[in-house]
C-alpha cells in the first residue's frame, strides 16, 4: 500500500547521519562502554602491573586476595591480577584477528556470490551450507589434537577458517536484494564495470551489515577459543582467560572454594560477551529502525 | 515436496559427512610421520608407558592399511567409517570407539533434545509476544534480561549455575548423570534421580538459548508485522488472537526454523562443553576424557559422530520445512 | 437525491514527523450514495492512499486523524474503537489493497483465507455454509471454485487481484474502498479486473471508492471523479461533466495531458512538481504551477464550494456565477 518511492542514492551523508544517530542508541553505547573498558584494561593494565608475575612460581601458591596480591594467587604460583592483566589482551587479540579474517573472507565471498550469481554463487553457497552444518568444535578439536602445541596466532587462523560462513551468508542475502535497487541499475546502464559497481555502489551500503557481522564474528571467535581452552587446548605458554578457567577447574578450585581463581576470568569474559552482544544488537537496531519500536 | 528438493537435501547430507571424513583424514595425515606411532609417542612423552603398544600398532597397520599408498588408505578409511568401524580406544584397548560412543550418546541426545525443544519453543513464543503490541509493557521489559543471558556462552553459564546452585548451597548434585550406586531402569526412583542430575545442565542450555530464540523470533515477527497481509487481516476485523497466531507467528516461524537448522552445529558444540562442566556422562565428557589422554581414535570417532548427528538433524529439519512453507514445496 | 450512504466531512489526516506536520488529507469532504462509484485521482504524494487507509482506520503512526467525520449509514467510523470497530470492519466497509502480491497470507490456502472473515463475523455458520459462500464468491469474480485449494503463490497477478476482490465482497459490505486495484497489472488484465469489480459491486449494491492515478481507467469505471492535489480535494464532479468541462485549472491540465488517439498534437505535461506535504506553498497549494494564477491565489486558500448541485470546486477563479455550466 505505498506510492512510488523516489530513487535515492545513499552515500556519504548516510554514514555521517548514521554516526549521529548511533550516539542516541542506548544498547550500542552501553555495549561500547563495556568493551572499551576491557580494552583499556588490556592496554593500560600492563603499564601498571608487572606481567612477569603471571608466570608460574612467581608468588606463593593458593593465597586468597590480600593487599600484596589483589586477586590472590593460584595453584601454580601465579599472581592472578597479573594473569588477568596479561591474558585479557591475548583474548582480545585473538578475537579481533580471527573476527577480522573471518569477516573479510566472508564478506568477499558473500559479495561475489550475491553479485555475480550463476555457478560461482552455487559453489560458494553450497560450500557455506556444508561447513555451516559441521559443528565448529569438531573440526577445531581434530586440528588441536593433531597439532602438538598451538600459539595464539595459529588459533586465530584456525578459528577464522570457521568464522566466515555467517558473514558470507548474510552479506550474500543483502547483496541479492540490493542488486535490484534502482541505483545499481543506473550504474550498470551508464556503463560502469561490474567490479566498480560492486566496490563503489554496493559495498558502502553493506557497511552496517559488515560491521554487525564483524562484531558477531569477534564474539564467535572468542567463543570458539573458549571452547578449545575449556578442554585444555589453548596456548600453554601465554596466559589466556579460558586457559585460566581450565587450570582452575583442573586443580579443583571449585571444590576448594578458591573463587578468586576462576571468578575473575569468568566475569571478564561475561562482560566481554555481553558488551559485544549489546553492540551487535545496537547496530542491528540502528540499521533497521523498526526494531527500535519496543524496549 | 518435489523429488528434486528431496535429493538435493539428502545429497547435501552426504556431502557434509564426506567432507567431514575427508577433512579428518587430511588433518590426520598432514602431521608428519605415522599417525599411530606419532600418537603413541605423544602419549608416552606425556608420561607413562602405553601397554600393548606393539599390538595396537600392528592391528592398526593391518586395519587401516598404513603401508599402502595414501589413496588406498583413504578408501579404506571411508569404507570403515561408513560401517561405523571407528577403531579402538588406545587407552582402553580393546574397547571399541563405537561401543563407547553408543553408551554415551543417549545421554547427550536426551539432554540436548529436551533442552533445545524447551528453549526453542519457549523462546519463540516469548519472542513473538515481545514484538506484539498486545503484550503488556511489563512483560516486554523482560527482554533486556533475556538478551543478557543469551549472550553468555553455554560453558560460562554452566559454571556460574554450578557454583550458584550446587557448590554454594548444595541444592543440586555437583555433576554426573546419576548418583553412584543407583541402578538405571524405568522405575520412578531412578528416573527422578536422572532428572535431578539433569536439571542444571539442561538449565544451562535452556537459559543460554532462550534469549537467542526470543530475539530471533522478535526480529522475524517485527518484519512480518510490517507486511501487507497483516494490515489486511487487521482491516478484515479478525480477532487479535487469530492474527497473532495464523498471520503473524505462522509466518515468523519460517526464518526461525531456518535459524534452528543453522545453529544446530553451534548448539551441539556448546552442549559438549556443558557436559564437561557437569561431568555429565554424554559424548562431551567422553570427548574430554579422550582429549586429556590423547586417545586419538576416540577423538576422531566422537567428532565424526558429532558431525553426523548434527547433519542428520539438519536434514530432518530441511525435510520438514516444506511442510510449513508451501512455497518451497512446489519448487 | 436520496440520503448518501457515506458522508465525509472535513476529514483531516496528518503526518507528524520530528515536529513537522504534513497534511495528507486537508478538510476533505464528499458524499457517496449506495451503488455509486467515486474515483479519487491524484499524483503520487497527493495523499490519496492515506485517505483510503484512514477510512479503514488502518493508518499507522506517524499518520494521525486530526479532525473530521466519516458517517457510514449513521455510524461515524472515525470514532469506533475496540470490539465495535472490529465488528464494523469488513462487514460494513472493506478494502481492496494496492498490492495483491503481498496482501494474501502466503502460508494459507485461498479457501481458508476467505473463510477467516466469515468466521470472525458470523458465528454459527456451519463449515459447509462457509465453503459454499467462498465458492460462490470466487465464481462471482470469474474464478473457478477450485482456486480455494490453492496457495497464493500458485496464482497469477490477475487471479490474485480477483481473490482480493472476492475477499472484499465476501460479507457483502456497504462500502468498498479500492486502492489502486490494478496498478500492478498489465493493461489487458486491468480491464478485466475492473469489469469484474464493477459487476460484483453492482450485484451487492455497495458504494465504491476507487483510488488511482490512471485517468483513462477512471473514465471507464466511475460515476463521479474527485481530484486531489496536495491533500486537498480540488474538484468533485460527475464523470462525463468532468471530462467535457473541467473547471479547476489542475483538472484542465490533467485532461489536456492525456494522449488522444484522434488528435495529433504536442504532448503536454504539467510543469513543475507536486509540493511536499510538509512544505506547502501559501494560499492555494497549486498556485506555483497554475497557468491562471492571480495575486489572491498566493495568499488566500480557496475553500471548496458548490458550483452546481453536483459539482464542487476549490478555486478562486471558479464561482457559480462565472462557471459556464
Amino acid at each position: 500500500m505505498s506510492t512510488a518511492t523516489p530513487i535515492t542514492r545513499p552515500r556519504g551523508h548516510a554514514v555521517l547521519r548514521g554516526l549521529a544517530e548511533l550516539g542516541s542508541n542506548v544498547k550500542l553505547t552501553s555495549g561500547l562502554v563495556l568493551v572499551l573498558s576491557l580494552v583499556a584494561l588490556a592496554v593500560i593494565g600492563p603499564l601498571l602491573v608487572d606481567t612477569e608475575m603471571a608466570r608460574p612460581i612467581s608468588a606463593p601458591t593458593n593465597r586468597p586476595p590480600s593487599p600484596d596480591y589483589l586477586l590472590g594467587t593460584d595453584g601454580g604460583g601465579r599472581d592472578l591480577l597479573a594473569v588477568i592483566i596479561a591474558s585479557t589482551p591475548q583474548t582480545l587479540r585473538l578475537g579481533l584477528l580471527a573476527g577480522l579474517i573471518g569477516t573479510v573472507g566472508g564478506t568477499f565471498l558473500g559479495l561475489v556470490a550475491g553479485f555475480f550469481g550463476g555457478w560461482l554463487d552455487r559453489i560458494i553457497s553450497t560450500a557455506t551450507d556444508v561447513v555451516l552444518t559441521i559443528p565448529p568444535l569438531a573440526i577445531l578439536l581434530i586440528v588441536a589434537a593433531s597439532v602438538r602445541s598451538v600459539s595464539v596466532e595459529m588459533m586465530a587462523f584456525i578459528i577464522a577458517a570457521l568464522a566466515w560462513m555467517h558473514p558470507a551468508r548474510s552479506i550474500r542475502a543483502q547483496v541479492l536484494s540490493l542488486r535490484e535497487r534502482a541505483y545499481v541499475e543506473i550504474a550498470r546502464i551508464s556503463g560502469m564495470g561490474d567490479l566498480r559497481i560492486a566496490l563503489f555502489e554496493v559495498l558502502p551500503n553493506l557497511l552496517p551489515l559488515i560491521m554487525s557481522s564483524f562484531v558477531a564474528a569477534v564474539s564467535g571467535a572468542i567463543l570458539a577459543a573458549l571452547g578449545l581452552e575449556a578442554l585444555g587446548f589453548g596456548p600453554q605458554d601465554t596466559p589466556t582467560l579460558g586457559m585460566t578457567v581450565y587450570w582452575s577447574l583442573l586443580y579443583g578450585a571449585f571444590g576448594r572454594n578458591m573463587w578468586w581463581w576462576w571468578a575473575p576470568p569468568i566475569v571478564i569474559l561475561a562482560i566481554l560477551f555481553i558488551g559485544l552482544f549489546l553492540i551487535s544488537v545496537g547496530l542491528d537496531e540502528a540499521v533497521n529502525p523498526r526494531l527500535r519500536r519496543q524496549a | 515436496m518435489t523429488w528434486g528438493y528431496f535429493f538435493k537435501r539428502v545429497g547435501l547430507f552426504f556431502v557434509v559427512v564426506l567432507t567431514a571424513m575427508t577433512v579428518n583424514f587430511i588433518i590426520a595425515h598432514s602431521v608428519p610421520g605415522d599417525p599411530i606411532g606419532g600418537v603413541i609417542s605423544q602419549m608416552t612423552s606425556r608420561g607413562g608407558a602405553v601397554e600393548n603398544a606393539d599390538e595396537i600398532i600392528a592391528s592398526y597397520r593391518q586395519r587401516f592399511g598404513l603401508d599402502q599408498p595414501i589413496l588406498i588408505q583413504y578408501v579404506v578409511y571411508v569404507w570403515n567409517t561408513l560401517q561405523f568401524d571407528l577403531g579402538t580406544s588406545i587407552i582402553y584397548f580393546p574397547q571399541s570407539v563405537t561401543g563407547s560412543i553408543v553408551a554415551a550418546l543417549p545421554w547427550t541426545i536426551g539432554l540436548l533434545l529436551v533442552a533445545t525443544v524447551i528453549a526453542f519453543s519457549c523462546g519463540s513464543v516469548i519472542g513473538a509476544m515481545l514484538a506484539w503490541s498486545g503484550t503488556p509493557r511489563l512483560a516486554r521489559a523482560l527482554a533486556p534480561l533475556l538478551m543478557i543471558f543469551s549472550s553468555i556462552p553455554y560453558y560460562l553459564l554452566a559454571l556460574i549455575l554450578l557454583y550458584v546452585f550446587a557448590v554454594w548451597p548444595n541444592w543440586f548434585p555437583l555433576g554426573g548423570g546419576y548418583s553412584s550406586g543407583t541402578v538405571i531402569g524405568f522405575n520412578p526412583a531412578s528416573l527422578l534421580d536422572l532428572a535431578y542430575h539433569a536439571v542444571l545442565p539442561a538449565l544451562s542450555i535452556v537459559l543460554a538459548g532462550l534469549g537467542f530464540w526470543a530475539l530471533g523470533m522478535r526480529g522475524a515477527m517485527i518484519n512480518v508485522l510490517g507486511e501487507d497481509y497483516l494490515t489486511l487481516a487487521e482491516g478484515e476485523g479478525l480477532s487479535r488472537r487469530r492474527i497473532f497466531l495464523a498471520y503473524g507467528m505462522r509466518n515468523a516461524m519460517l526464518p526461525q526454523v531456518t535459524n534452528l537448522a543453522l545453529s544446530l552445529g553451534t548448539i551441539a558444540s556448546g552442549s559438549v562443553l556443558v557436559e564437561v562442566a557437569f561431568g555429565y556422562p554424554g559424548i562431551g565428557f567422553l570427548l574430554y576424557d579422550a582429549l586429556r589422554a590423547s586417545d586419538y581414535f576416540m577423538i576422531q570417532g566422537i567428532c565424526f559422530v558429532l558431525v553426523l548427528t548434527v547433519a542428520l538433524a539438519v536434514l530432518v529439519l530441511d525435510l520438514i520445512y516444506p511442510l510449513i512453507d508451501p512455497r518451497i514445496a512446489h519448487r | 437525491m436520496s440520503e448518501p450512504l457515506l458522508k465525509v466531512r472535513d476529514l483531516t489526516v496528518s503526518y507528524l514527523i520530528k515536529g513537522e506536520r504534513g497534511r495528507a488529507a486537508d478538510n476533505v469532504s464528499f458524499d457517496l450514495h449506495a451503488g455509486e462509484r467515486l474515483g479519487i485521482v491524484g499524483e503520487s504524494g497527493s495523499g490519496k492512499s492515506t485517505l483510503a487507509l484512514a477510512l479503514m482506520r488502518l493508518h499507522k503512526p506517524p499518520a494521525r486523524i486530526e479532525a473530521g467525520s466519516a458517517v457510514l449509514d449513521g455510524t461515524d467510523l472515525l470514532t469506533l474503537e475496540g470490539e465495535a470497530l472490529r465488528r464494523f470492519r469488513w462487514s460494513q466497509i472493506s478494502m481492496i489493497p494496492q498490492g495483491a502480491m503481498n496482501s494474501l497470507n502466503p502460508v494459507m490456502r485461498i479457501g481458508v483465507l476467505m473463510a477467516d472473515p466469515i468466521r470472525a463475523h458470523e458465528k454459527g455458520w456451519s463449515g459447509d455454509r462457509i465453503r459454499a459462500r467462498v465458492a460462490e464468491t470466487l465464481e462471482s469474480v470469474g474464478l473457478n471454485r477450485s482456486v480455494a485449494d490453492l496457495y497464493p503463490h500458485e496464482l497469477s497477478g490477475g487471479m490474485k487481484q480477483r481473490v482480493c476482490i472476492a475477499l472484499a465482497i465476501i460479507l457483502k459490505p456497504k462500502l468498498i474502498v479500492a486502492d489502486e486495484p490494478t496498478s500492478a497489472l498489465d493493461v489487458v488484465v486491468q480491464r478485466k479486473v475492473i469489469e469484474t469489480l464493477k459487476d460484483v459491486q453492482k450485484q451487492i449494491g455497495a458504494g465504491l471508492i476507487m483510488i488511482g492515478h490512471d485517468m483513462g481507467l477512471m473514465a471507464q469505471s466511475v460515476d463521479r471523479l474527485a481530484v486531489m492535489y496536495a491533500g486537498r480535494l480540488v474538484e468533485n464532479a460527475p464523470i462525463r461533466r468532468f471530462f467535457r468541462d473541467p473547471l479547476h485549472p489542475y483538472s484542465q491540465l490533467l485532461i489536456s495531458s492525456l494522449p488522444s488517439p484522434d488528435e495529433v498534437r504536442e504532448m503536454k505535461g504539467i510543469p513543475g512538481a507536486q509540493p511536499s506535504l510538509f512544505k506547502l506553498p501559501s494560499g492555494c497549494a497549486f498556485h506555483p504551477r497554475c497557468p491562471a494564477v492571480q495575486p489572491r491565489c498566493k495568499v488566500e486558500e480557496p475553500l471548496s464550494r458548490s458550483i452546481t448541485a453536483e459539482r464542487d470546486v476549490a478555486c478562486h477563479l471558479v464561482s457559480p456565477e462565472t462557471a459556464d455550466v
